[in-house]
């Protein structure tokens, strides 16, 4: 399972919001680290109680509907023309999007 | 180096041979003019649906088929987040805990020792945008973005750069085998990133891992490794540690370099990608795609030892590449009579062109039923060897058939005693000095009378005739 799943198993761990909310580039004010660290808090609460749920024998997945297999065939066809791709960038060159300069 | 060991892991990314995307029906010709290739789904628009490409599905149970990977009955797909330009829905779609193939290896020969490189995984991912880079801004092109991209994590078995290099050659002979991927390095079809770590030679712990980004050519895979194997152990000799950390090569400086990344970066906060349903592969399907499974490239070989009793050397040249094998073997069926001479005109021959023209067998110009035509003649000494060589450098430049060619030029080679017998005569009359040379015991004189009848025959004369009649004619030398 993900960090993230594993983190909330931990039984009262708490989440560091100003981190997630980094990680999600959001900038944000003490105020609103101060009502979001309450509402995960009782979402990580509310996980919890599922925990005390007994799922022996109960097989995990990922995804509740039972379908699976969603194919479509290996056949090319038309996308977008490049004028409308790029025409909603906030900016672009004749065939590129343009972003600020990338530095690794 | 022998005071430090060296562990080296790869994570060998490469790119299927499918005519669209992994999510969309987007096209995957590489080359084609920028983001002419593009829809909602791969330029990553809010509310755009993925739909997955069965084939990709395929291409990545074939290639663990062909490396000996068990296949996930379940598998599905995850949302690997991070921010970067090239992946404007800011998550790349990936497998976490469940992808398609488990286990596996590659066997390598480096200096004579043969090694078994153990395989982690099997993952199908899409692959990113292509980022240009400008001086005051970068570009970025989408028609790579969705590509279906197989990533392939090696066990860190490899012990040496050279070892690595193996690997990477062994891993692209049999993806190419399986028709999966051209796994071409000049168009990107393969990229490699590189866990690398040193440790002194009397511990058992690994040392603290390296890890070198997008190594775009096999040379580049060793040189990026024999750089950080010296700079590692100068940093341990110094007494200084390693960092972890990611780091970039370049080819050109022929050195790798710190990419600073901010430590967090590394939290992609994998989940289940909602939009995707899960892939549950019937066992009857795997092992249909496993009875139709191409050759092993080392089964090729062994095969070609022991069905047309070619030598080792031969069998190891054109099982290569499975486009020559296949040339080889649909040339051979039409002559099956002799494997060692189509042996010999595919390994010298067709394979010099292809160096020196340095195109693959794809674009060679004389197809196998031709070149087999020609074998067949040269084989039933209607040419002789010299004649059938400029008649393949003809057919090589103007195309045709070899049987057309010697027709129209008359190179048909002379057996008939009566002709020959004439120019016989006439190159010992003409050449009475060297007869005589000959007569007195001079052997070398006898291979110049035997040039002169084929220079008046015009290369048509058999010369195995020719020499035959000399040496009649002029008593034993």
């Amino acid at each position: 399972m993900t960090q993230a799943y594993q983190d909330t198993q931990q039984a009262g761990a708490t989440i560091d919001v100003r981190y997630v909310a980094n990680l999600a580039r959001l900038n944000l004010t003490d105020a609103e680290v101060a009502t979001f660290q309450a509402q995960l808090s009782q979402i990580v609460a509310y996980v919890n109680e599922i925990r005390a749920l007994d799922v022996e024998g109960v097989e995990p997945t990922a995804h509740a509907a039972p379908v699976r297999n969603v194919f479509r065939d290996d056949v090319v066809v038309p996308g977008l023309e490049r004028e409308q791709a790029i025409a909603n960038a906030p900016e672009h060159s004749a065939d590129l999007f343009k972003v600020p300069t990338i530095v690794e | 180096m022998g005071k430090y060991r060296t562990t080296i892991g790869l994570e060998v990314h490469v790119q299927l041979k499918t005519h669209s995307k992994m999510f969309c029906g987007c096209g995957t010709d590489f080359g084609a003019p920028p983001n002419t290739h593009v829809c909602p789904v791969c330029l990553g628009y809010p509310g755009a649906l993925p739909v997955m490409n069965r084939d990709a599905i395929r291409l990545t149970v074939i290639s663990g088929l062909m490396l000996g990977c068990r296949i996930n009955s379940y598998s599905k797909f995850d949302r690997k987040n991070y921010f970067y330009p090239d992946m404007p829905k800011n998550y790349q779609i990936t497998q976490y805990d469940l992808p398609l193939c488990l286990g596996g290896s590659v066997e390598i020969e480096v200096g004579g020792r043969v090694r078994t490189i153990g395989i982690t995984r099997i993952h199908l991912e899409e692959d990113v945008a292509k980022n240009l880079h400008y001086a005051t801004w970068s570009g970025i092109d989408f028609n790579r973005a969705g590509v279906p991209l197989m990533e392939i994590v090696s066990e860190p078995d490899l012990e040496s750069p050279e070892e690595a290099s193996a690997y990477l050659l062994a891993l692209r002979q049999i993806l190419t085998y399986a028709g999966v991927s051209d796994c071409n390095l000049e168009e990107g079809n393969m990229r490699c990133d590189a866990n690398c770590s040193l440790r002194p030679a009397d511990r058992v712990e690994l040392g603290t891992k390296v890890e070198i980004k997008n190594i775009n050519t096999v040379k580049g895979v060793q040189g990026a490794l024999e750089y950080e194997e010296i700079r590692q152990a100068e940093a341990l000799d110094g007494g200084r540690t390693i960092v972890q950390e990611t780091r970039r090569w370049d080819a050109d400086l022929g050195i790798t370099s710190s990419m600073r990344t901010k430590e967090d970066a590394h939290d992609y906060r994998y989940f289940p990608e909602p939009d995707l349903m899960p892939v549950a592969l019937p066992a009857e399907q795997v092992a249909a795609w496993k009875a139709a499974l191409p050759e092993l490239p080392q089964a090729r070989r062994e095969r070609f030892v022991a069905q047309y009793g070619l030598p080792e050397y031969d069998a190891r040249v054109l099982a290569a590449e499975r486009a020559v094998a296949d040339y080889f073997e649909a040339a051979l069926r039409l002559i099956p009579g002799s494997p060692k001479a189509v042996s010999n005109w595919v390994m010298t021959d067709v394979l010099r062109v292809l160096s020196e023209r340095t195109i693959d067998i794809g674009r060679f110009p004389i197809p196998a039923d031709a070149l087999a035509e020609l074998i067949g003649l040269a084989e039933k000494r209607v040419i002789n060897s010299n004649t059938a060589r400029d008649v393949f450098a003809l057919m090589l430049d103007e195309g045709g058939r070899a049987g057309d060619i010697v027709k129209t030029r008359g190179l048909a080679q002379v057996s008939d005693t009566a002709a020959i017998e004439k120019v016989v005569e006439q190159a010992i009359a003409e050449n009475a000095k060297s007869a005589e040379d000959f007569r007195q015991g001079k052997a070398a004189a006898l291979k110049f009378l035997v040039g002169q009848v084929m220079r008046l025959s015009k290369g048509k004369a058999n010369p195995q005739m020719a020499t035959e009649m000399l040496v009649a004619r002029l008593g034993k030398g």
